[in-house]
């Protein structure tokens, strides 16, 4: 049977049927359900196999992207999604999403929100560069933990649209084990196969670490900014005429379906 | 209640360096650094654990930002010496989404003291010591002030600390006021005319007159205003229906009858589903679905406040193709602005500076487009003197609906239903406003007609009407715009009647006069006709996605308007009368000689054949034509997965496409929707008519270059022109819409819909007037039988062979002609295209062969060998493109253009360089630096 995915969709989630593509294209059943049908009956939630927060504008980013969405996470889903998180089934954010799962301290996980004290000590904060920015990125998938992410070989290439993709830490941010743990799941890399160490546009947003994704210490919750909803047909790519074709983000989705029905 | 004000700061925010640029192109040398902080004012009662609160989880990033706070009235903070504060606020009323958010969110983390709250930013300048005085001080801070950081139509500043204002909460205002018009002398009805802002001329007041005098009564606010927003020229184009006289005698009935939809009647193709008649013209896409689109104008607002006029365009248009039933899946923002490095001392007075108008309507586009989740796909950007007191900003938007599903059928006794955003008394007045010349107080006395969108609730309404189209909950659908409530249920209910309660609208706060109620033009609305069987299904989807439904009245079937508010009826008039009783404006057109001039561009560099390399490169970085992609990349032009040709394309990504092609997500086969436009003030300028043959060549033969069928292209029109009054301003109106009728028939290319805006002109204090040049945008909307054939302009592969198709004339016109075989060249190009033929190609426009085979070489990093006649290089023409053909694919290509004009060129070579044989040889380094580096930015 296909494993069933769940796409959270939030008030201004606007990427939710193309991950629902996505998800489909890679074998899941996939549901788009608002976040209001969602509160009113929260046990839906445990019959899913997979969880997604898709992209979009949650509440307009008032008063910072992903964060009115976060509270919503915490404020009306708080113990399902971390039971569906306990459990071990594979939830991702993307973009808006990923930018929720930071603010909710759903990422870089649990561990991280006791050792700073119930307070962020991660964040994803304005572009370097001060502005929106839409182009296709390549990144590469490093965490072998990440259930996710294991496995994959070929870098992703897909786009970005973000202006609040910077992922930042301050001091309290325990960075020795976050890389010991494998938490990295994806960074922005070269067409050359070498990490961008920050390069502008390689790294689009000036990222600590050329950090594109993280995953908690489990494996199981991806979150990242880049879109590979975007890129799973080959007329996608951005140099389709001129015969190219690698660097499909179908995998990725493909690996956390195929977790999803283990 | 107590008023606190929170100081949100990140040391290193990114905006800082930003701005600091930007004053000092607007000539503020002297300041050294500008700091920028967020304010937050909240009103309510607060213990201070409350605001602590507040502040960590709600009003700062932890990580990035820190935050303090304070009761107002607080003491002033002591003044630094060397540096200023300026605080910004908005104006109360102005749509404030944050503070909104911020409301709600504090009651949601159980922080129920806050009442109401506010937003503003700090900003903290320092000049060097050339500034010194308190007094040159404040001077120049006022200055930067009104040039940058603040607009008086929507802000409100001080030098050191603000003080918010809310919204004042007034009783609710019954008050209706008789206008006693029956015994009104011509004069007299002008005078109220104007009085009123209502832009109507004598006969139509006198028509108003006529009618309450057989009425036996005086009209109140409520009915006259209601008359003159649908008597607008922005609802009714009075002048393309007017009857138009010419110098030579002949008289034209309606610009619109006559020429536009008179060529879509011929053309009579069987896939227009629906042109002129509903908010977007539709046409077929595949067995399943249809495909609608529209363009809409918002440039008086974007004069007067960039960001929220562009916005609330991108929003306005958006709600244009919700309101025949369709799911928007593209958006196109075609802009045309003053030049970007305009000195200061040349800005006429009360005009805004076109680096910061062209700024500020980006970034509106991109807050928009961006935040609804709509990708902005093709576009345009224009400079010309003309344009620095009226900026132009056309915005488009593309649907997709399955078919059979659109209703627009009211039923007696359906209920008139109201969602979305409140009303308030945002933007009264703007359908008149938009309908007349601005002048230098415009900015200060219409604050009112500007607004700032709020796009998420708009993508509540596109969750809600997708839902309840498939659920056949309304029989009848149209948007809220210009006019408000008085033209949508106005235009709906003009065939039936209906009986509607203002009371009944939700007010986002109290006060407003029942004519503010019907008229304002509040965003984010639309109206629909509800069986009161269906009410409670509709109630459903609108809580789940947190839309607001409000039941304002009924359909009656009794043919009259009849508007109360609670017992008061405040209209009751004739719907005949208000829908059909405009006279007929009368209008005089002369045709002038087309101006033999062939002026020097003042944007354009001029050919000199001595100096080909420079000269190419001066085009590659001239502002109309160098690359545009520090806007196109904040727009989002990918959400929705569907971009198979973007904006910008080739190796790096970085050379400009000549069309778009989306594949709509959901649709079954490999069909896809090309987009395209044409548009040209230059020559719109020297020759109306023959313009327009040039720019409906442009949008066709940029549609075809990516493999849009020819046979299957639609095209709408929109027109920027100056005050209609001028004989000569609807002479070269009538020779526009003369040439849009020709140059469709010619094509077999109908128009589907279209848009005019009038009365772009600026009366300067100077006492001169500054118009536009006359602008026609023609948007294109085409099918592509299979994406994966589309072709991109950038060169594919070296030894490939470069043609050159069309009839090339070398002769440079005042405007070039429209080569006979056009349409032939490019039904046989199509055929190349889907035989396989082709691997890139690109259209000769702006700059001339030079700069076509220049960007192909930019686009493909590789280089091309090519000889042509030096004198010809850049000569601008209609009808011809430069292809890439595989050698193995010669003699196939050749025997597709049998009998056409088309002409070996050149070559594609693995060496970097462009070579014009006797005359250049440019790396592509060179090239690509030129065109990525505008030289006027």
């Amino acid at each position: 049977m296909k494993p069933k995915a769940l796409i959270l969709q939030a008030h201004g989630s606007n990427r939710d049927f193309d991950v629902m593509e996505a998800l489909t294209l890679a074998g899941a059943d996939a549901t788009g359900i608002p976040l209001n049908e969602l509160r009113m009956n929260k046990t839906l939630l445990s019959d899913f196999q997979l969880l997604v927060v898709p992209g979009g504008f949650s509440y307009a980013d008032a008063l910072g992207a992903g964060k009115l969405l976060a509270l919503d996470l915490a404020s009306y889903f708080e113990e399902e999604i971390s039971a569906f998180v306990y459990a071990g089934k594979p939830v991702i954010g993307i973009c808006n999403g990923f930018q929720a799962l930071v603010k909710s301290g759903i990422l870089p996980g649990e561990k991280y929100k006791e050792r700073g004290k119930k307070e962020a000590s991660s964040t994803l904060t304005f572009n370097e560069k001060g502005h929106f920015e839409c182009r296709w990125v390549t990144i590469k998938p490093v965490s072998k933990n990440c259930i996710w992410t294991k496995n994959l070989i070929e870098n992703i290439t897909c786009p970005i649209a973000h202006g609040e993709g910077n992922f930042q830490t301050n001091d309290l941010f325990p960075l020795s084990s976050f890389i010991e743990q494998d938490q990295i799941a994806l960074a922005y890399t070269h067409t050359s196969g070498s990490l961008a160490n920050g390069e502008y546009p390689t790294n689009p947003n000036g990222s600590t670490l050329d950090i594109a994704g993280i995953c908690n210490p489990q494996g199981n919750v991806l979150g990242l900014m880049p879109h590979p909803e975007n890129h799973i047909r080959t007329w996608q790519h951005p140099r389709h005429t001129r015969g190219e074709s690698s660097g499909s983000g179908l995998k990725l989705f493909e690996n956390g379906v195929k977790y999803a029905s283990n | 209640m107590s008023i606190y004000k929170f100081l949100v700061y990140n040391n290193n925010d990114p905006r800082n360096a930003g701005l600091l640029t930007d004053a000092h192109v607007l000539g503020f040398q002297h300041l050294q650094s500008i700091v920028i902080h967020d304010l937050y004012f909240i009103e309510g009662q607060l213990p201070q654990e409350g605001l602590q609160q507040l502040a960590l989880k709600l009003l700062t990033d932890p990580v990035t930002q820190s935050a303090s706070w304070m009761e107002l009235p607080a003491p002033l903070s002591p003044a630094e010496t060397d540096s200023v504060i300026l605080e910004v606020a908005l104006r109360p009323g102005v749509t404030d989404p944050v503070a909104e958010q911020i409301v709600r969110a504090a009651h949601q983390i159980g922080i129920y003291g806050v009442h109401r709250a506010a937003t503003g930013q700090r900003f903290i300048l320092r000049f060097d010591s050339s500034i010194s005085s308190s007094e040159s001080i404040r001077l120049s801070t006022t200055a930067i002030s009104a040039a940058l950081l603040a607009n008086n139509v929507i802000h409100h500043w001080t030098i050191g600390e603000i003080t918010p204002s809310f919204p004042e909460e007034l009783a609710s205002s019954g008050l209706v006021e008789i206008i006693s018009i029956r015994n009104l002398s011509a004069n007299e009805l002008l005078a109220l005319s104007k009085e009123r802002r209502a832009a109507l001329d004598l006969p139509e007041m006198q028509a108003i007159q006529n009618y309450f005098i057989k009425e036996q009564r005086d009209p109140s606010d409520v009915e006259f205003e209601t008359i003159a927003q649908t008597w607008s020229e922005h609802c009714v184009h009075k002048t393309f229906k007017a009857k138009v006289t010419l110098d030579d005698g002949q008289v034209i009935d309606s610009l619109i009858k006559t020429y536009l939809k008179s060529a879509t009647d011929k053309i009579n193709a069987p896939w227009v589903i629906s042109a002129f008649i509903d908010n977007a013209g539709i046409i077929d896409f595949d067995d399943e679905f249809e495909i609608s689109f529209k363009a809409e104008t918002h440039n008086h607002p974007s004069a007067v406040e960039p960001f929220g006029g562009a916005n609330t365009g991108v929003g306005g248009v958006v709600r244009d193709v919700l309101g025949v039933s369709a799911k928007p899946i593209a958006n196109t923002d075609i802009l045309c602005f003053g030049p970007q490095n305009l000195d200061p001392k040349f800005l006429p007075e009360g005009v805004l500076h076109p680096r910061r108008i062209q700024s500020g309507v980006v970034a509106g586009v991109q807050d928009y487009g961006n935040k609804i989740g709509i990708p902005t796909i093709n576009g345009a950007i224009l400079y010309d003197e003309g344009y620095i007191a009226n900026p132009l900003v056309f915005c488009g938007c593309v649907g997709i609906a399955p078919k059979g599903l659109h209703r627009k059928d009211p039923q007696v006794a359906d209920r008139v239903i109201v969602l979305g955003g409140r009303t308030g008394r945002d933007g009264l007045r703007g359908a008149t406003f938009s309908s007349m010349t601005m002048d230098a107080q415009t900015g200060d006395v219409s604050g009112a007609s500007v607004q700032i969108g709020d796009p998420i609730t708009e993508k509540g309404l596109i969750d809600v009407i997708i839902r309840a189209r498939d659920l056949k909950l309304y029989n009848d659908i149209t948007d809220c715009g210009a006019g408000g409530l008085s033209s949508a249920v106005g235009e709906m209910t003009s065939t039936i009647g209906c009986d509607v309660d203002l009371t009944q609208v939700r007010l986002k706060y109290p006060g407003l006069a029942p004519w503010e109620i019907w008229l304002s033009e509040a965003q984010e609305r639309m109206v629909l006709a509800v069986a009161p069987e269906k009410i409670s299904a509709l109630h459903k989807l609108c809580e789940t996605f947190d839309t607001e439904l409000t039941d304002i009245g009924e359909f009656t079937g009794k043919g009259r308007l009849i508007v109360r508010y609670g017992e008061t009826v405040v209209v009751n008039m004739d719907n005949e009368f208000l829908h059909n009783g405009i006279p007929q404006r009368q209008l005089k057109a002369v045709i002038e000689n087309p101006s033999i001039r062939l002026s020097a561009s003042k944007s354009v560099p001029q050919a000199v054949p001595q100096a080909v390399s420079q000269t190419l490169l001066n085009f590659l970085s001239s502002p109309n034509v160098a690359s545009k992609a520090h806007v196109i990349r904040i727009y989002d032009h990918e959400v929705q997965g569907g971009t198979v040709v973007k904006p910008l394309t080739g190796v790096e990504a970085d050379a400009p496409s000549d069309a778009a092609v989306i594949k709509p997500i959901g649709t079954k086969g490999m069909k896809g929707i090309v987009l395209s436009n044409g548009i040209n003030p230059e020559y719109g300028k020297r020759n109306a008519y023959k313009m327009t043959w040039s720019v409906m060549d442009e949008a066709i033969r940029n549609a075809v270059a990516v493999g849009a069928d020819p046979e299957r292209i639609a095209v709408l029109d929109n027109f920027c022109w100056g005050d209609p009054l001028r004989p000569e301003t609807m002479g070269s109106l009538v020779e526009a819409s003369r040439g849009c009728h020709d140059a469709a028939l010619f094509y077999g290319t109908p128009f589907i819909s279209g848009k005019d805006s009038l009365n772009n002109e600026y009366l300067g204090a100077d006492g001169l007037r500054h118009a536009i040049p006359p602008t026609l945008l023609i948007s294109a909307i085409g099918i592509i039988h299979d994406v994966r054939q589309a072709i991109t302009m950038d060169l594919k592969e070296a030894h490939n062979i470069i043609y050159l198709v069309g009839d090339f004339s070398a002769e440079q016109k005042t405007v070039p002609d429209v080569p006979v075989s056009a349409p032939q060249v490019y039904r046989a190009l199509h055929q190349a295209i889907t035989s396989g033929l082709i691997r890139s190609a690109h259209d000769l426009s702006e700059g001339g062969l030079a700069v076509t085979a220049a960007e192909m070489c930019i686009g493909g990093r590789l280089g091309m060998d090519i000889s042509f006649e030096s004198s010809a290089l850049f000569t601008e023409v209609n009808g011809c493109l430069l292809v890439e053909v595989t050698p193995v694919n010669v003699a196939a290509f050749e025997s597709q253009l049998d009998n056409l004009p088309y002409k070996q060129i050149g070559t594609v070579t693995q060496n970097p360089f462009f070579n014009i044989l006797e005359s250049a040889s440019i790396s592509v380094t060179d090239l690509v630096h030129a065109f990525n580096n505008p030289n006027h930015l």
